[in-house]
């Protein structure tokens, strides 16, 4: 997300809080979502592909709402407006195409509006199979939990991106040969396909509440939190956007607060890192293991700041539309040990997965027929959680190599947890702070040195970096 | 918190940042660039900052002329006693466009490890890459602080236009600078040329200085990587040679043959640039050109000059050199067409290090003081 385009939602938000206090405040929303999917989007060099993608996120997010709302609630009277909306601006924004101008709202000029007809008599016609002939039973929903889970994969398998690609430029008439996976950059489809599947696992399990469609697409799609998070909890986000808006001089005071901190994190202290932080080049130029470790560090502060700040700024954004988005950090690097970290470290994220990976595998491996020893049990779900969080970022040895690094650091921190209980608890307290503090300083370098594998591209450049940094280069 | 409370914050924030732009604009900290963490916490640069893609160089163009010399390696420490002084100044052959530092003149003659007088020759680069004979006395003029006991000044014609003489960036963007030389050398330049850039009252102030200010502080950040990877410049593995088939034009910037405009070229610049030297003696050197063999090389040697204007501005060269005492070494054929680069004025290493040669022994031949 730009500068321009913050500043944007600003006062987009501002705006919106101000003039939608009593009615108006969820079709608002929801087209302003569905705007910003559109004007989010980056360019792509596939002809179309930056409105499609745009379009199927919008269509994704209609056919989850039809599977995960019991057949009762799927009311036409309560729900066409959303479509209306939804329908309206996929159509609006095709007409633009005509307009001869060139709009900010869509990353390049937008397809003929025959193919968006067909595009949208095709959606129309499987959502209305969907809201006609099932119900959110546990069969239809594994099929779309798969569905998308092979959607992500395709996007972050580059091997099966470049072969996508390569069929979309082929469709189009474009060269094959300049295919590339960055041609598949679908803007925050990470983010809402795990708010999809969160609804898809909830509604299998009952505790997914009643919605209507215009709240699931702002849930979903809620631009703040498009591109960077968090990742809400869907009852928790509809009891904000149920709740009447009166905004108080607080929360624009913590809306500001939240705002300008965030803009200073991410442009001022990332992006100043960001010059200087360790990437592919720089990684194979620089010659002796201090600087190298400055490098590190720096692109250590710089993934936070980026990372937090964004956070910080769909907060604020948030606050001024009167949703409290959860929060993402708090101070994760000034943690004790890895345990810590990670509960302090892109917290919804690791919420996520703890509530939909490591606990029900967890529950499965105790109570399954061939029984494991609790330490076995451990080194098993930490690691696969890890494995599957790094490959949440991109499917890449490297991210593999990131899990694996984190899993071992958290199934031996398990381990000497257990190990040391009640053992340091006698010492006095100057020594229990002296070993907090060797904690934290431990925990920020074993993490940092996780990010090699985190910034580089390959398992090679990685082994040379990290040879640099042992001063044996 | 109240809504007063939020207000009234909005109100003092808003009332010191316009207080601490005024104050910008009173103090003028123009001497802000001379605050640097090179020669300190980073070691100093062996050439001026430039770069056109900061993220593959580590390195950027900035016109802040105090903060150019604060980053470079002669700012560390005084002059020691033992040491005798070499300035190299010029354009971008003399910077070394394509050349790691230690391939430059400046470079390859410190490498020499030659002895004048008693003392050590340390040489210094100086070259920036924009061809300007005004730029060029803008740099030495600030460049007589360090204490040279000898200036090298590789020129070629294209330097010497009067109507290029400020169109360089670094040279728009100094105007007071220029101002100042236009007066004290009598420079037939205009100090109202459109091409200075003399800054508002609004430039001056914290937002207008925004950029300056953001250059400044990225060079400081830049020196992270410079010493991390002792990378200055981008080299790529290919890149597009000088050209040799050229277009049939015989025109010199507006000039017709038979005869090149005496009154059009800076002759006089270069006249002020060696009054700025005052008693340290400046070797001027005809830089080496490309000599293309290829389409229409019977009108121009190169890219930049057809024939009869180089042929004649070179005659006028020797005859200044000859009648004004200048001490002037002309290689401008020395180098092969084989060792021109990307330019018809950048060199390889063996390029340099035929000048480098050259120049050795012309250095040794210098009188001691």
């Amino acid at each position: 997300m730009t500068l321009a385009y913050i500043l944007v939602f600003v006062i987009i938000a501002a705006a919106l809080g101000v003039a939608t206090r009593r009615r108006g405040r969820l079709p608002l929303l929801l087209a302003i979502s569905a705007l910003a999917v559109y004007a989010l989007q980056p360019a792509l060099p596939v002809r179309g592909l930056d409105f499609w993608l745009p379009t199927l996120t919008l269509g994704l997010t209609v056919l989850g709402w039809v599977l995960t709302t019991p057949r009762q609630e799927r009311l036409w009277r309560v729900n066409w407006p959303g479509m209306a909306i939804l329908g309206g601006i996929v159509l609006v924004l095709g007409l633009t195409r005509y307009l001869g101008i060139s709009l900010p709202l869509t990353a390049s000029n937008p397809p003929q509006m025959q193919e968006i007809l067909v595009f949208l008599a095709i959606l129309c016609a499987a959502g209305f199979l969907l809201w006609r002939f099932t119900k959110p039973g546990k069969l239809i929903l594994s099929v779309a939990f798969i569905i998308v889970i092979l959607i992500f994969l395709l996007l972050k398998v580059p091997a099966l991106s470049n072969w996508a690609s390569q069929v979309l430029r082929g469709w189009n008439g474009q060269s094959v040969s300049l295919a590339s996976p960055l041609d598949l950059r679908w803007l925050g489809f990470s983010y809402i396909a795990f708010r999809l599947l969160h609804t898809f696992r909830d509604r299998q399990s009952g505790r997914l509440p009643a919605v209507s469609l215009s709240e699931y697409v702002v849930y979903v799609i809620f631009f703040p939190a498009l591109s960077a998070g968090p990742i809400d909890r869907i009852e928790r986000f509809i009891g904000d956007l149920r709740h009447p808006l009166s905004l108080t001089s607080e929360d624009y005071g913590e809306a500001g607060k939240r705002l300008a901190v965030g803009l200073f994190k991410k442009f001022v202290i990332a992006d100043t890192l960001g010059l200087v932080a360790l990437n592919a080049t720089n990684a194979t130029q620089v010659h002796t293991s201090g600087w190298a470790w400055i490098l590190l560090y720096a692109y250590a502060f710089q993934i936070y700041f980026d990372f937090s700040g964004y956070t910080d700024i769909a907060i604020g954004l948030g606050r001024l539309l009167g949703i409290k988005l959860p929060e993402n950090f708090k101070a994760p690097y000034l943690k004790p040990n890895l345990t810590q970290f990670w509960n302090n470290w892109h917290m919804t994220l690791t919420q996520w997965f703890r509530t939909y990976y490591f606990n029900p595998v967890t529950r499965a491996l105790r109570s399954g027929k061939k029984k494991l020893s609790i330490t076995s049990i451990v080194f098993l779900t930490q690691m696969s959680t890890m494995v599957l969080i790094g490959l949440w970022h991109g499917v890449s040895w490297n991210f593999v190599a990131w899990g694996v690094w984190h899993g071992l650091g958290l199934f031996f921190h398990n381990r000497w947890s257990e190990w040391t209980k009640g053992r340091f608890a006698m010492l006095p307290m100057y020594w229990q702070k002296v070993l907090n503090a060797g904690g934290v300083l431990l925990t920020f370098h074993f993490v940092a040195i996780g990010w090699v594998f985190f910034a580089l591209p390959s398992l090679s450049i990685s082994g040379q970096f990290l040879q640099t940094l042992a001063g044996l280069k | 918190m109240s809504g007063s409370f939020l207000r009234n914050v909005l109100l003092k924030g808003l009332a010191l940042f316009l207080l601490f732009d005024l104050a910008f604009v009173a103090v003028n900290p123009g001497s802000l660039g001379r605050v640097s963490l090179y020669n300190h916490v980073f070691p100093g640069r062996p050439r001026f900052p430039f770069g056109e893609d900061p993220a593959q160089s580590y390195n950027l163009s900035l016109s802040n002329l105090d903060a150019m010399f604060a980053s470079l390696v002669i700012s560390a420490a005084p002059k020691p006693a033992d040491e005798f002084r070499v300035l190299v100044v010029g354009d971008s052959s003399s910077w070394g466009i394509l050349l790691r530092p230690a391939e430059t003149l400046a470079g390859q003659l410190e490498s020499a490890g030659l002895n004048l007088c008693g003392k050590t020759v340390r040489v210094y680069n100086l070259g920036y890459p924009t061809i300007s004979l005004t730029k060029d006395l803008m740099v030495l003029d600030y460049a007589m602080r360090f204490q040279p006991d000898l200036i090298i000044w590789p020129i070629t014609l294209e330097a010497f236009p009067l109507d290029s003489q400020l169109t360089s960036p670094i040279v728009a963007n100094n105007a007071n600078r220029v101002d100042a030389l236009i007066a004290r050398y009598q420079l037939p330049l205009n100090p109202a040329d459109p091409a200075l850039v003399h800054p508002s009252f609004w430039d001056q102030t914290l937002i207008g200085q925004r950029r300056s200010l953001a250059d400044l502080f990225r060079l400081q950040m830049y020196g992270v990587l410079w010493s991390a990877t002792g990378i200055d410049q981008s080299y790529p593995v290919d890149y597009a040679h000088a050209q040799t088939d050229l277009v049939s034009d015989v025109t010199y910037h507006g000039m017709q043959p038979p005869t090149l405009d005496e009154s059009k070229l800076a002759f006089s610049v270069l006249e002020a640039g060696l009054r700025a030297a005052g008693k340290t003696p400046v070797l001027l050197i005809n830089e080496p050109i490309l000599v293309s063999t290829g389409k229409n090389s019977d009108l121009r040697y190169n890219f930049y000059y057809p024939r009869w204007a180089y042929d004649q501005w070179r005659q006028m060269m020797d005859q200044k050199a000859a009648s004004q005492g200048w001490d002037y070494l002309d290689l401008w054929k020395l180098v092969p067409a084989d060792q021109f680069t990307n330019s018809a004025i950048h060199v390889t290493p063996a390029g340099e290090a035929l000048v480098t040669g050259s120049v050795e022994n012309t250095i040794l031949q210098q009188s001691c003081p």
